[in-house]
């Protein structure tokens, strides 16, 4: 994983709530076994107008003018604002890869689905939680103001608008760590590898109808 | 005092990032699942670091998001699928990974086959690259879906990194209805604590409706758990799940057995435990549910109408009920009942269990679908559920009520495989989620239990299961 830099980026505003993994990649792209290349497919059924399969040329394909990531005026956005209870459904690591592979390095949401806020993480990939209302504004002011960009320093924890308000957003210290450092969860947790034997050991012991 | 979620948590913590209460926590993995879709590219990246897997025992696997439903036996046609498909065969024959492959009698839908098999049993954790892994909760045990690094993370260390849940108790006391189900209570609950309901919470399911469900009904519960935003749901251990448990494949034998059920007894919350929220529920007030937008909350009863977006206060949420009567193609103030269907889709981990079919064969009897109906598809949940089914004729009442009846997999609940809806279509499935496009791009899903989907497949339309006649 690469280590996460405080960075400035375009902001493209999602208005809808509830923007399930469905949407976000849906499913005829699964099928591949590759982690990379779902970026041209994020959003597919509102970003274009014909029906996208894996096979199919980009170069073919029909973009929706309508939806927002196809707007000049958000092409290059790094930050996407989007509202409650974002990345709901399914487990699908596929939603944050795509989300990254198209260029988003942080999502900012009132609130997000446990699992797709889980798996960001893993991939680096920031998702700030921030108040309704504070979003409710950056909505406003994103739409209002042409080349609308936040910063975002997840050492200060801080998101700062254009004007320089400044909001702070919570962060779990061992994944802040983790996000900072760009470090391999899997290489950490093997450092225990002792204790997890001996624990494993214990239940083997105590619970024997576990291990067959 | 602790809960049923509390006991199985510290059953399992191997070691905790920091000493703060809320630290990030590993715990330990009891059993991992594993289907084609989520696990290509954790094969990949373990490889890659020359990583082995922890422990291979605790691992089982099968293919079933992208398995025909038709004949088998020339293989998958689509080439994207059968890679994927022969990706999963090829990982765990090189590792050593048992896999039930797609002509095993036991190969199904990976939620079904894990309880049919006694792989889930009380007390265990069980994760899944899959949101609906939550299905195994119905056990007694901490059932959770996870992402691809997390199941390579599982693989390689057999332990979890995750923060504990604040917990949930939703009892529902009283007697349901006759003809109301499991999967009706699960959407009367979402109709009320909404998608999100459950967002960082733990669900424990309590009451005597739930306690007299079967296991099957419970695992439709527990499904449904994640639509209402928790990752994982849980029923406590009774003399139901021990007796659904006893002389499975995977279940322990002798004076194992005894000793693991004097322990499984003791999955219970205690009296006095404290959950971070409470909510109640009558069953005898719950009534069929059908859901008529494009996410489990916007659902209603068998005898309402479509609402009405102008009577919603709040912006955001009349704006997307709006989108969703438009993609649903459906006029606010409709009676439910009014609604005609094209498809009807009996499958899927919330309804394809035996019970499931029973159900919904029980209203197909000597009946046949209606003309408006294009296709009606039954896809039982595993290899053994359809092999249960024929041996009680059920495939027999469904061929003669106009039904098609498939081979085991997720089939037309996420159309990955070649069943699914065409644009504008409408169905009644017994799955899930009711998302744009789920079932086939443009095609506008309604769930329902499978009793209301194989009386709809009956009238042509939504009808009201408890008037129809025993
Ligand atoms: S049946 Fe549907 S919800 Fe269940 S595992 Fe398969 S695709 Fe997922």
């Amino acid at each position: 994983m690469k280590k996460f830099q405080t960075f400035t980026g375009l902001v493209v505003p999602l208005d809808r709530a509830n923007v399930d993994t469905d949407a976000i990649i849906p499913k005829q792209f699964l099928k591949s076994i590759k982690r990379s290349g779902f970026g041209p497919n994020l959003f597919d059924e509102w970003r274009y107008l014909d029906h996208g399969e894996p096979d199919i040329d980009l170069a073919q394909r029909r973009p929706n003018p309508e939806f927002v990531l196809n707007q000049p005026r958000y092409q290059g956005a790094q930050i996407l604002l989007a509202r409650a209870n974002f990345g709901c459904g399914s487990s699908r690591e596929h939603a944050p890869w795509s989300l990254q592979d198209y260029g988003f390095r942080a999502i900012i949401a009132p609130s997000f689905a446990d699992i797709f806020f889980n798996n960001c993480f893993k991939i680096g990939l920031l998702p700030i939680i921030l108040d309704t209302t504070i979003v409710d504004r950056l909505f406003e002011e994103v739409k209002l103001t042409e080349g609308y960009s936040l910063t975002v320093d997840l050492q200060k924890q801080t998101v700062t608008t254009p004007k320089n308000d400044e909001f702070k957003f919570e962060i779990d210290a061992f994944r802040k760590h983790c996000l900072l450092n760009g470090l391999d969860e899997i290489g950490l947790t093997l450092q225990h590898a002792e204790k997890i034997r001996q624990f494993e050991q214990k239940r083997r012991n105590e619970q024997p109808w576990l291990f067959m | 005092m602790s809960t049923l979620y509390d006991k199985l948590w510290n059953q399992h913590v191997v070691f905790t990032e920091s000493d703060e209460p809320d630290s990030m926590a590993a715990i330990y993995i009891d059993r991992h699942l594993v289907h084609e879709v989520t696990s290509p590219q954790a094969f990949e990246s373990l490889k890659l670091a020359g990583r082995k897997p922890w422990r291979l025992d605790s691992i089982l696997a099968v293919a079933d998001h992208n398995v025909p439903t038709t004949d088998r036996s020339h293989g998958i046609h689509d080439p994207i699928s059968r890679l994927q498909v022969a990706t999963l065969d090829q990982n765990c024959d090189e590792l050593g990974i048992t896999e039930f492959k797609m002509q095993d009698l036991r190969q199904g839908i990976v939620h079904v086959i894990g309880p049919e098999q006694g792989a889930t049993l009380p007390g265990m954790t069980v994760v899944c690259g899959d949101s609906h892994t939550s299905t195994h909760g119905a056990f007694g045990c901490l059932a959770i879906g996870i992402g691809t690094s997390e199941v390579e993370h599982v693989l390689a260390t057999q332990c979890l990194l995750i923060k504990k849940s604040k917990t949930m108790r939703i009892s529902v006391e009283g007697k349901l209805g006759l003809g109301v189900t499991a999967k009706d209570m699960a959407l009367a609950i979402i109709s009320k604590i909404g998608t999100a309901g459950g967002t960082g919470y733990a669900i424990e399911f309590t009451g005597s409706a739930v306690r007299a469900l079967s296991m099957e009904g419970r695992m439709t519960l527990c499904n449904m758990a994640i639509e209402a935003g928790a990752r994982a749901g849980m029923v406590a251990v009774d003399d139901t799940t021990i007796d659904y448990i006893k002389g499975r494949p995977f279940a322990p034998r002798g004076n194992v057995w005894d000793k693991a059920v004097a322990y499984w007894r003791t999955l219970q919350s205690d009296a006095d435990a404290i959950f971070d929220q409470t909510v109640i529920l009558d069953a005898a007030q719950i009534k069929p549910q059908v859901t008529w937008g494009t996410s489990p909350e916007m659902v209603t009863t068998i005898d309402g109408v479509v609402p009405d977006p102008v009577l919603i206060n709040d912006e955001v949420k009349r704006h997307d009920m709006q989108q969703a009567l438009n993609y649903m193609g459906l006029r606010a103030n409709t009676p439910i009942q009014q609604i005609t269907l094209d498809k009807i889709f009996i499958g899927s981990c919330t309804n394809s269990r035996i019970e499931d079919l029973r159900a919904a064969a029980q209203i197909v009897k000597g009946k046949y679908i209606a003309a408006n109906i294009k296709q009606a598809l039954v896809v039982p949940g595993s290899g053994l559920v359809k092999k249960q089914a024929e041996q009680e004729g059920l495939d027999q009442i469904f061929l003669a009520a106009g039904f098609e009846w498939r081979e085991p997999g997720c089939s037309m609940c996420l159309a990955m495989n070649d069943d699914r809806l065409s644009v504008g279509e409408r169905c009644a499935s017994t799955s899930n989620r009711n998302f744009e496009g789920r079932q086939g791009p443009g095609g506008r899903t309604h769930l329902v239990s499978p009793a209301m989907a194989a009386a709809a497949a009956i009238a042509g339309h939504f009808v009201d299961v408890r008037e129809i006649g025993e």
